[in-house]
């Protein structure tokens, strides 16, 4: 089973205090912003290795390519991160400036990505920590006209994703679905409990450890020293025959109310509501 | 605050870095508190390390290591100080770094499997013992006796201060098998179910709470000959090779506590408020702060230029001994100035510059006073 796993580079939400708009209030600045494999991303790499691997032996049995639009000149740690923990190849796509970058534009890039790589399934995160739009996979099945299933939260094939169940936890309960390869999934947190893959070849009594608050598996020296000798192939937007064109205009950007920092103490109910009556203004 | 590295650092020690950093936050950082109030951490801690690639670092893939070399070692160290916030963690789950290395170097193929193998893989635990109740740095003048019987040794002694010792399922043990002085040295892998091998108490130190320490007794223990590492009587050179990647590795730790104090104090000046302002508002606060990351900033520097010589085969025990004295001296200043910046709560248990302040105490004592280092830098100088 070839998956490919698009994986986008975000600010680090863990310190998503340090984003700053810029003079005019149109852009969020990345000066100073560590960036992070997007969160969601994680999950669906995960999720894409264990639908590879045969994790009793941990022997790969599948191919994982990762791909990621950096703005500039094509940032690759974050691909090298992904190879570290078991991805076979990587795709960099150089592309403009991160609001360059919608959703339309990445559907359509990644559909020309699929196009030359041919991919049985396309596993992404389901929303990028920084955006939050959600909705890059739905326009990549539409553009492929692929079926599509959105916060998977359970992926078992036993046919090497020539067919999937899958399962969607919603308000109402459970979904299950049955589904026909080549598929887009966008995936759960829940994708990462232990028992969520299954893939026919790992043994369906094998444990998954549980992986905490980790959002996929860590990396050894030994296979980050492996990772950088696996291949990454630049593919340029003349390449894949995208041109930029932003469907969306961003109007403006606030940052959200400081604190104070300052506390106040009060002695009894009464004054605190009246505080928050009178001072607060929030009651 | 700004992120200082290493000068050695390559792209994957960066990567090395993230990596150990999610598994110190992850696994460590959230029960250290309470692992170093219970004085152990749990013992499937090893195999979580091991998983997660710490065990292994250093080691040859070809034991089941991960590869790399002291430099992995030392910035994985690092952050696991910095992250999980627990020295005596940190130090428990590190002993095979000192107990190994003779085993790797001199051992045979078949001991390193018995032995090295299931360490690095998180299933056994491995200690050091070379100290003893009546003697520390003069490791010539040992008197833990070992007389061979046939296909077995019969040791009797005891040993001290041994990391990990209450639970070690075996202890690379130093033993007199000659005469007097170092050339009646040998090592011999003591396994904690050999008759005659107790645990004398577990000992209660002033930091590194979280690593247990402990007191071993040999009474007539018959330790087979196969668990002889190298030639008998050749022990000695193989303990003393220990003690320059030893140092290097305590000179580490004592940068990365100091650091990880440093940090702790940063924060909490920027936070804590008196007379109107924050503590960073005074000039004393901000200058003292200064003057210790300048002091990390130096020791960081002396710690790892040794670490690049060493590598690059250049073995300097007096540098060593040098960035040794450096780092601890940083270090007990470091951690002495954040408890006195954190105030009342720097005296307090549950704040993590409190703990630091015990755990740096140790590393002008442990592996080579630090007049022992002069001793060995008067040498090298040939005074």
């Amino acid at each position: 089973m070839k998956i490919l796993v698009p994986i986008k580079r975000v600010a680090d939400p863990a310190n998503a205090n340090k984003v700053k708009v810029d003079d005019d209030a149109t852009k969020v600045t990345s000066e100073g912003l560590e960036w992070v494999m997007n969160p969601f991303d994680e999950w669906s790499l995960e999720a894409a290795l264990r639908l590879t691997e045969n994790a009793a032996e941990k022997a790969r049995v599948g191919e994982i390519v990762v791909v990621s639009i950096t703005p500039g000149e094509g940032d690759t740690d974050h691909i090298r991160e992904a190879l570290g923990k078991g991805a076979e190849r990587g795709i960099v796509v150089p592309a403009g400036t991160d609001e360059q970058l919608d959703a339309s534009v990445v559907a359509k890039i990644l559909a020309a990505v699929v196009k030359k790589e041919e991919p049985d399934v396309v596993l992404m995160g389901k929303q990028a920590a920084d955006g939050d739009s959600a909705v890059a996979g739905t326009k990549l099945a539409e553009l492929l006209e692929w079926p599509v299933v959105n916060y998977a939260t359970n992926i078992a094939t036993s046919d090497e994703g020539k067919t999937f169940e899958v399962k969607r936890e919603l308000d109402i309960g459970v979904q299950t679905l049955k589904v026909e390869g080549p598929v887009v999934f966008t995936s759960s947190d829940r994708i990462l409990r232990p028992d969520s893959i299954k893939n026919g070849v790992t043994p369906d009594d094998f444990e998954y450890a549980d992986l905490g608050d980790l959002n996929s598996r860590l990396s050894n020296l030994k296979n980050i020293m492996a990772a950088r000798k696996k291949p990454i192939d630049t593919m340029t937007l003349d390449d894949l025959g995208v041109e930029l064109g932003v469907g969306t205009e961003y109007v403006k950007f606030t940052l959200p109310q400081g604190r104070s920092g300052s506390a106040e103490f009060v002695e009894t109910v009464d004054e605190l509501v009246q505080k928050l009556q009178t001072e607060a203004k929030v009651l | 605050m700004k992120q200082r590295r290493y000068l050695f650092e390559q792209d994957e020690h960066a990567q090395l870095r993230a990596e150990m950093r999610k598994f110190a936050r992850n696994a460590i950082a959230p029960h250290a508190h309470e692992w170093e109030e219970a004085g152990i951490f749990p013992r499937a801690l090893y195999a979580e390390a091991a998983e997660a690639g710490m065990l292994g670092l250093g080691y040859p893939e070809a034991l089941g290591g991960s590869g790399g070399d002291f430099s992995h070692v030392l910035v994985a160290a690092e952050e696991i100080v910095l992250e999980g916030k627990s020295v005596g963690t940190c130090v428990g789950l590190g002993s095979h770094g000192i107990a190994l290395p003779p085993i790797v170097n001199f051992g045979s193929d078949a001991q390193k499997e018995r032995f090295v193998r299931p360490v690095l893989e998180g299933k056994k635990i491995a200690a050091l013992g070379i100290t003893e109740p009546g003697g520390g740095s003069d490791v010539a003048g040992l008197r833990t006796k070992a007389v061979r019987d046939g296909d077995h040794y019969v040791v009797n002694g005891s040993k001290t201060f041994i990391t990990s010792g209450t639970r070690a399922d075996f202890v690379t043990t130093a033993v007199r098998t000659g005469g007097e002085g170092h050339g009646g040295i040998s090592l011999l892998v003591i396994e904690a179910d050999t008759p005659g091998f107790s645990v004398g108490k577990k000992l209660a130190k002033t930091g590194w709470w979280a690593s247990d320490t402990a007191e071993l007794v040999f009474e007539d223990c018959r330790v087979p000959v196969a668990n002889l590492i190298g030639q008998e009587n050749a022990g000695f050179v193989a303990i003393m090779m220990n003690f320059v990647s030893e140092r290097l590795m305590l000179a580490a730790q004592c940068v990365a506590i100091a650091e990880l104090a440093y940090r702790e104090t940063v924060a909490y000046a920027r936070e804590r408020r008196a007379f109107g302002k924050t503590l960073t508002g005074f000039q004393v606060t901000r200058h003292k702060l200064a003057e210790m990351s300048t002091r990390i900033a130096a020791a960081r520097a002396l710690t790892g230029e040794c670490v690049a010589r060493s590598l690059a085969g250049e073995n300097d025990a007096g540098l060593a001994a040098m960035a040794k004295n450096t780092a601890t001296d940083a270090c007990s200043w470091v951690c002495d100035q954040a408890v006195q910046i954190h105030g009342g709560y720097g005296y307090m248990r549950e704040y993590v510059v409190e703990r630091l302040y015990r755990d740096a105490r140790l590393y002008p004592i442990g592996g080579g006073t630090r007049e022992i280092m002069n001793e060995i830098i008067a040498k090298t100088e040939s005074y």
